[in-house]
């Protein structure tokens, strides 16, 4: 066993200063992501024992076989962000590989291959030295082999296309004829082998098509909900539509009679709501059967304490808080009320969002046979593997060392499948089933029993000098929290994405500064949703700048760049990137230099979040009766000196873009007597083919900065970009979401 | 249960399940054919659609017994006995991004390409307007048909393939 020493991993201070934040923050699953690749820096080099003789296999990613083939293991989870092409990619590149001949397999859950959670845009930059310098490790054995072979000094070869050429005479071994020989040598330092320069990358940079269209166009079974094994069994789950409502008692004896049904129980589950649930299991021999024989399930439930959670109740709460003193100071800088005894003038605005679903197109579902030695294996499509082992042991007792978990690709995560709350389900049907058992949610189960996105409401006072400058800032946050008891004691934990921190931008940029939290106690489970916090705290923010640039008077971006650059020093946030990329992104829309007619207008945006620096300018039709067009979105990106996969890295932009710009429009649920309304796309639309944005221009600027991920820092900005331009072009100022909630029309 | 004879992609299959099963179950369960999707069960969001006749059909509001005579041609069938040109178009541009909804996406803009062969970006977003990608592959799609569309008016008529 050589493992990487944990120093193999740069020190970045921008990381640990975000590690700082993040703690600071103490957003339970966010901190857990970002800590642990870092405090245990990766296995890494590992050789597994499963090798054949003459087969190479310097680490768990890498295997060369006599024949030449070059397989490569994806350990981190699929859900469409693009990840089994682009760590492959990396490993293939200083591997120096040809792309077209390497075999790409997915990895199930395994402790060789070190942390394979896909959350908070981490996969890249947990994972790209450490691959380079696994992939590097094996050219160099590669390389030492061939040298060997040839009695030639080391340095006179090179690696190239899976071949070893020995440049004085020309003379080639593929990398298939020299596995067994370099298989002999030792493994060398990670640390100290030679890392290509980026002049010389044949592969990253690059447009790469991922891995798995030619299957997803041939509708190959991929994903979680097509696995089918022998004498497999359908189920479904029927769970309290009040969350954490428990059964009091079922019709399993008529249910059980009904055609195609094989069984039908109560799951007492627990009390945890993202954990299992309690719930109705119904075994079928089809999912048909099984979903024809739900609609005659009648359950008795005990409702629970949840039953009075409705959305206008909490509302009404929010506003009743709006001037009084928060829970939970979060930062109190300078003297607030001197500030704003002192300014000029004063801004009021309270910002609203709601909460909102993953509504990830592929429903939950997930595969589990027990067997009867009392070991379980899984099939799930799962953003976090290891949460669904470590749940299924906590709720089920089944020792860790008896599950076995693959991972099958994701039809989309944004954060959904970082629970494993359906992995428990399907653990917990399976237990009492001697079969494999597929569990199948409806769209209204996930729809209705999601880890949800918190609503929230921001109140907002500020205080502007004579100039405009904001110089005293008051912001209440007023968020939603679980309570959770333990060893006696509750506390209410504001749901993931429902903290805001104290170093969010602006705050640290104001002299007087006030920004305080109180949670709401309520039973919606939450859960971290794509960017959790930023999705939402960047629209509120960068809107709020924008009305106060304008009551100022002032040009928008000048003004952020003021106020950016007050503190050019801010820990954990480099003032000097973003303020470059406000410069470039306002340099390719031309900002300020295009005369727009009423009806027509730009706004732009910037937030930093996730390692990722994303600035945007929206620009916006609104017919007179207010129908919004986004004409244009450009969109500038720094996550540092790399783009891994091109095609990948636009595809993430795009896609955030119009995600973004789907949730904006038209998403949101209600909350009545405890239980979610919306069920469905009927009443929960998704952005459609013509909602999308006109055009979509994506520049990415390379910079001298720690390589890093992209599937989350560009939705934030997005929503503020396009509510800017709304009001430049219309007067118009959201300060609702979605925008179903106020009339555009401006004349 | 009964007995309901269906073509599918040029092949006869006799299932034996109940009449109201909808079709998009019995490609799935019974016959294993998984490339057609379920993602919401109502008809709104289009990953399940396939081709009765050549004609777009959402396959989990239609009854196995409403099928009749009509060939069905699932994504399966698409790209036989070649791959069809939106195969090929969605491979070279790199479309799908989790990949959940393309099997309906391509369902529907194959219909369109096989009535419209040079549609228009207005085309693309009426054919496919019942289709919703959670991703937001949209641009990729529209250009994907139009990249279809080039590929298959290069493609000799002899050698076009059957959708």
């Amino acid at each position: 066993m050589n493992t990487l020493p944990s120093h193999a991993v740069p020190a970045d201070p921008n990381r640990r200063a975000f590690l700082r934040t993040a703690t600071l923050a103490g957003g339970g699953l966010l901190l857990g992501c970002y800590l642990a690749p870092l405090a245990s820096a990766a296995p890494i080099v590992d050789v597994p024992q499963r090798r054949k003789p003459d087969e190479f296999v310097p680490n768990a990613f890498i295997r060369i076989a006599a024949t030449g083939v070059v397989t490569l293991v994806s350990k981190q989870p699929e859900t469409g962000q693009g990840i089994k092409t682009a760590l492959p990619m990396v490993l293939a590149e200083e591997l120096e590989v040809d792309w077209r001949d390497v075999v790409i397999v997915q990895g199930d859950l395994d402790p060789v291959y070190g942390r394979q959670i896909a959350g908070g845009s981490t996969s890249t930059p947990v994972n790209y030295e450490n691959f380079r310098r696994l992939g590097a490790t094996a050219r160099t054995m590669l390389l030492q082999a061939a040298a060997e072979i040839w009695q030639v000094a080391e340095g006179e070869c090179v690696a190239t296309l899976g071949t070893i050429v020995h440049r004085p005479s020309g003379r080639t071994l593929g990398y298939g004829a020299l596995a067994s020989k370099a298989a002999e040598r030792p493994v060398p330092d990670a640390t100290k082998v030679v890392l290509k320069t980026a002049k010389d990358f044949a592969l990253m940079g690059r447009r790469i098509g991922g891995v798995d269209n030619a299957a997803i166009v041939a509708g190959e079974a991929l994903f979680g909900i097509d696995v089918r094994l022998p004498g497999m069994r359908y189920a479904v789950y029927e769970k309290c539509p009040v969350f954490g409502g428990t059964v009091v008692s079922a019709n399993l004896d008529l249910v059980r009679a009904l055609p195609g049904v094989l069984d039908a129980f109560i799951i007492a589950g627990t009390d945890d709501l993202t954990g299992l649930m309690p719930g109705v299991a119904i075994v079928a021999e089809s999912t048909w059967a099984a979903f024809s024989a739900r609609k005659q399930l009648r359950v008795v439930w005990d409702e629970g304490k949840y039953a009075n959670d409705d959305w206008r109740g909490f509302i009404a709460q929010a506003e009743a808080l709006a001037d009084a003193p928060g829970a939970t100071r979060l930062r109190d800088d300078g003297d607030i009320a001197a500030g704003m005894a002192a300014a000029a003038r004063t801004v009021e605005a309270s910002y609203r969002y709601p909460f909102i679903a993953h509504a990830c197109l592929e429903p939950q579902n997930c595969t589990a046979w027990f067997k009867p030695d009392g070991s379980l294996e899984i099939w799930a499509p799962t953003q976090n593997p290891a949460a669904g082992q470590t749940l299924v042991t906590a709720v089920l007792g089944i020792p860790k060392e008896k599950i076995t978990l693959h991972l099958i690709r994701s039809g989309g995560g944004f954060g959904r499948r970082l629970s494993a709350d359906y992995i428990a389900e399907a653990a917990a049907i399976a237990q009492r089933v001697s079969a494999p058992v597929k569990l199948t949610w409806s769209r209204e189960d996930d729809m209705r029993h999601d880890h949800y996105r918190p609503g929230g409401f921001h109140f907002l006072r500020v205080g502007l000098d004579a100039k405009g400058r904001v110089v005293a800032w008051r912001d209440h946050f007023v968020t939603f929290a679980n309570a959770r008891t333990r060893n006696g004691k509750t506390e209410l934990r504001p749901g993931s994405g429902g903290h805001l921190s104290p170093d969010e931008f602006p705050g640290r940029w104001i002299d007087h500064c006030r920004m305080e939290e109180t949670a709401l106690d309520c039973g919606i489970p939450m859960g971290p949703w794509r960017a959790p916090g930023a999705n939402a705290f960047a629209w509120v923010f960068q809107s709020f700048i924008d009305e106060l640039a304008h009551a100022a008077g002032q040009d928008p971006l000048a003004y952020s760049l003021a106020l950016l650059n007050r503190r050019p020093n801010a820990t954990g946030y480099d003032v000097g990137r973003m303020t470059r990329l406000l410069a470039h992104v306002a340099d390719k829309a031309a900002w300020g230099k295009k005369k727009f007619p009423r009806g027509q207008g730009a706004g732009i945006a910037f937030h930093y979040c996730h390692r990722g620096y994303v600035a945007q300018v929206a620009e916006v039709s609104v017919a007179p009766h207010g129908a919004l067009k986004v004409d244009r979105v450009v969109v500038a990106v720094d996550i540092g000196a790399q783009i891994i996969n091109l095609s990948g890295a636009e595809a993430q932009v795009e896609g955030s873009v119009i995600d973004g710009l789907s949730v904006l429009a038209q998403q949101e649920l209600d909350i009545r007597q405890g239980r979610i309304v919306q069920g469905n796309f009927g009443d929960y639309p998704l952005a459609g083919i013509a909602d999308r944005p006109t055009a979509i221009e994506i520049h990415f600027l390379q910079t001298d900065n720690p390589v890093t991920g992209l599937g989350e820092p560009v939705l934030p900005p997005l929503a503020p970009a396009v509510c800017n331009a709304i009001f430049a072009a219309t007067g118009v100022r959201i300060r609702q979401l979605p925008l179903t909630q106020t009339s555009l029309r401006w004349a | 249960m009964g007995i309901f004879t269906l073509v599918i992609n040029g092949a006869r299959h006799d299932v034996d399940v109940a009449p109201e099963t909808p079709l998009l179950w019995v490609l799935r369960d019974t016959l294993g054919l998984v490339g057609t999707k379920f993602g919401c069960g109502i008809g709104e969001c289009g990953a399940c659609i396939v081709h009765l006749d050549d004609v777009p059909a959402k396959s989990c509001r239609t009854t196995v017994a409403s099928v009749g005579k009509r060939r069905v041609t699932t994504i399966e069938g698409l790209g036989q006995p070649t791959r069809h040109p939106l195969q090929q178009a969605w491979v070279e541009l790199d479309v799908p991004q989790c990949g959940f909804c393309q099997p309906g996406q391509l369902m529907s803009a194959a219909a369109l390409l096989r009535e419209n062969p040079q549609p228009t970006d207005k085309d693309i977003e009426e054919a496919l307007a019942g289709n919703l990608c959670r991703c937001g592959t949209y641009p990729r799609i529209v250009a994907g048909v139009h990249r279809a569309a080039e590929i298959a008016a290069a493609t000799p008529a002899g050698k076009k393939e059957r959708t």
